[in-house]
């Protein structure tokens, strides 16, 4: 009673922007509690014994029931649920089959990793697919948006395996400017400290330019990669939104002002494509971050994508699930905060 | 008479996969300090007119004439940049429909200001002080609290007084107004025209008002040019334009009903292919 009565004193005074929140993490409990519910039920339909999985075939019955009840798989599906619902709140995937560790310690391990690398693709895309679609779009028919549109074809229908390969010939194999697979050197493996997981920015942390060297110059080929691969479709995207806006009314009047092109382009048309930019951009991130399995195993890179994959080929459900989660976590959290980007970039949507 | 404008013989085309399209064909005409209607239908180059005056016909649409004279010199020998400082400055355009031609996620403010600083070697807060300014000259109370307000925040009246306040405040002496009261309601498109014109005339500005509406522009303006398939056929006084002689502009004249004189049937306009192989008559004076 107490809880309903404070909220309804609070309706009357509530600033809007607390209001706002609250519905903002409202709407993430929700969608996470779908996604929990979504990712138990397959954990359960999934034609994998969990018991047997871990005592392993020739366990005695004894040993098979005691470990049957350890798991609560006696209780009804709901509480089993609850249970995991739990488990999950403080962060407990359960253990990894594979190395007996818990989930949570592994995935907090390899998804620095993928962040990393995500993130240095998705900046190398934005600083040059988004110039590259503007340009394109302000020249359109000209040979750059001819080049534009080439490169997003090629970016388009190129596997990114062979794209991968050829660039640790080339780069690595050959002209010998990039490191190879993996995220640093033999000789620099822990030499700094682990603090947020991403060497580069633990390097930095430490001051050891050894090692940021290293590191750079076994993420920039991958980073890249994805990179060349985010650029393909966020360029072709800018062009188009810019294509939409330059023949809007409102740039005839800049131009009537007096304005230069440049500021027509970038101070007027540019800024009313930011919202759709950032969906665009959200989702190219999003798809990165969920693992680039294939760009991982080539640059073997210890990322959430191969992880999750290594973990379903050998049925370790629970790090299947686990990774799982904080792969959709990562997408509800972009979307909210491309939500409220939208509301800062367009006075409309507010 | 004074002559801000002097046009000769203007063509703006546009070359297509058919072939190329004159959008305007050979006109002439000059603008004083007076109030210049321009009447057409739809397609009929108007507003290409309009356009091709500021040099605003993108690529690959082509401005081509004799010579287009603003204060005695030809625009079209300006370069890029000379010509940015005649846009605004010196001649000025006011659109059709507010709704798109402010810039929806610009606040008000900050677009009438640049119009002015882009001209002015002004602080902020002096623009501020001269918008805030220009607002009240087009009757807006409460000018503080548009400036910081977004387009979409307005209505389509209030709206274009804005414009109209953001195209006169570098103070040009040519404003080209293409059909500024044609997305509004009927109750404020006089209100409109009225702030307008009050401004045009305290300024000593020339107006080229172009508009599909005869019975407006025969109010409103001084002059009138009617415009068929990209050439003028023919040039009248405004209070003159019910005693027109083209066939066009009476056949336009005999289509639109009249209260004073109800008729049971209007008349069709019944087009003649001559119309539009006539030569130019010619605007100027």
């Amino acid at each position: 009673m107490a809880l309903t009565d404070n909220k309804g004193e609070g309706r009357a005074s509530l600033p809007p922007w607390i209001k706002t929140t609250l519905l903002t993490i409202g709407s993430i409990a929700v969608t996470m509690l779908g996604l929990l519910f979504i990712t138990f039920i397959i954990g359960r339909v999934m034609p994998i014994d969990p018991v047997l999985a871990i005592v392993g075939e020739r366990a005695s019955q004894s040993t098979y029931d005691a470990v049957f009840l350890e798991l609560g798989l006696d209780k009804p599906l709901i509480v089993q649920f609850l249970y995991y619902l739990w488990d999950v709140l403080h962060l407990d995937f359960g253990t990894s089959l594979l190395n007996a560790r818990p989930v949570s310690e592994d995935i907090a391990r390899v998804f620095p990793a993928t962040l990393e690398l995500a993130t240095l693709g998705i900046i190398i895309g934005i600083l040059l697919g988004v110039p590259l679609g503007v340009v394109a779009a302000v020249r359109k028919g000209s040979w750059i948006d001819q080049i534009a549109r080439v490169l997003a074809l090629v970016g388009y229908s190129m596997p990114i395996f062979w794209l991968g390969l050829m660039g640790l010939l080339i780069f690595y194999g050959i002209l010998g400017w990039v490191g190879g697979p993996g995220r640093v050197g033999i000789f620099y493996v822990d030499v700094v400290p682990s603090v947020t997981g991403l060497i580069l920015v633990d390097a930095l942390l430490d001051g050891n330019w050894d090692v940021f060297k290293d590191a750079f110059s076994h993420i920039i080929l991958p980073a890249s990669l994805l990179g060349y691969f985010s650029l393909a479709y966020i360029s072709r995207m800018t062009r188009s939104f810019m294509l939409e806006q330059l023949s809007a009314e409102y740039v005839t009047t800049a131009r009537v002002k007096g304005m230069s092109e440049w500021d027509v382009v970038w101070k007027h048309a540019f800024k009313n494509i930011r919202v759709q930019l950032i969906t665009v951009i959200a989702l190219s991130y999003a798809n990165l971050l969920e693992g680039s399995v294939l760009t991982e195993i080539i640059f073997s890179w210890p990322g959430i994508g191969s992880y999750i994959t290594t973990a379903l080929l050998s049925a370790d459900m629970n790090a299947v699930l686990g990774g799982t989660v904080v792969v959709g976590l990562i997408f509800i959290l972009l979307n909210i905060f491309s939500d409220l980007l939208y509301r800062v970039f367009d006075p409309r949507a507010r | 008479m004074d002559k801000l404008l002097d046009i000769e013989n203007l063509w703006v085309r546009f070359p297509t996969r058919q072939g190329v399209f004159d959008a305007v064909r050979g006109v002439s005409f000059s603008l004083g300090r007076e109030r210049l209607g321009i009447v057409g239908e739809s397609g009929s180059g108007k507003s290409m007119t309009g356009r091709a005056i500021l040099r605003l016909i993108r690529p690959p649409g082509i401005v081509e004439a004799d010579h287009i004279n603003l204060g005695g010199v030809d625009l079209l020998k300006k370069t890029d940049k000379q010509m940015r400082a005649v846009r605004g400055q010196r001649i000025s355009m006011v659109m059709q429909d507010p709704k798109f031609s402010l810039n929806p996620v610009t606040t008000i403010g900050d677009q009438i200001m640049e119009a002015y600083r882009l001209h002015n070697k002004v602080s902020k807060s002096g623009a501020y002080a001269k918008a805030v300014e220009m607002l009240n000259a087009v009757s807006i109370r409460d000018a503080d609290r548009v400036m910081r307000a977004y387009p979409h925040e307005m209505s389509g009246g209030m709206g274009q007084r804005i414009m109209i306040a953001m195209m006169l405040i570098p103070n040009p002496e040519i404003l080209i107004a293409d059909e500024p009261t044609s997305a509004l309601d009927v109750s404020v498109q006089r209100q409109v025209l009225d702030i307008m014109d009050a401004l045009v005339k305290e300024r000593g500005m020339g107006l080229i008002f172009i508009s599909h509406d005869l019975n407006l522009v025969a109010d409103f303006c001084d002059r009138v040019l009617i415009m068929y398939a990209g050439r003028i056929v023919e040039v009248c006084a405004a209070d003159k334009l019910h005693e027109a002689q083209h066939p066009y502009t009476r056949g336009l004249l005999n289509s639109l009903p009249r209260l004073d004189a109800p008729r049971a049937r209007l008349e069709v306009l019944r087009r003649d292919p001559a119309w539009s192989e006539t030569p130019s008559v010619s605007g100027r004076v």
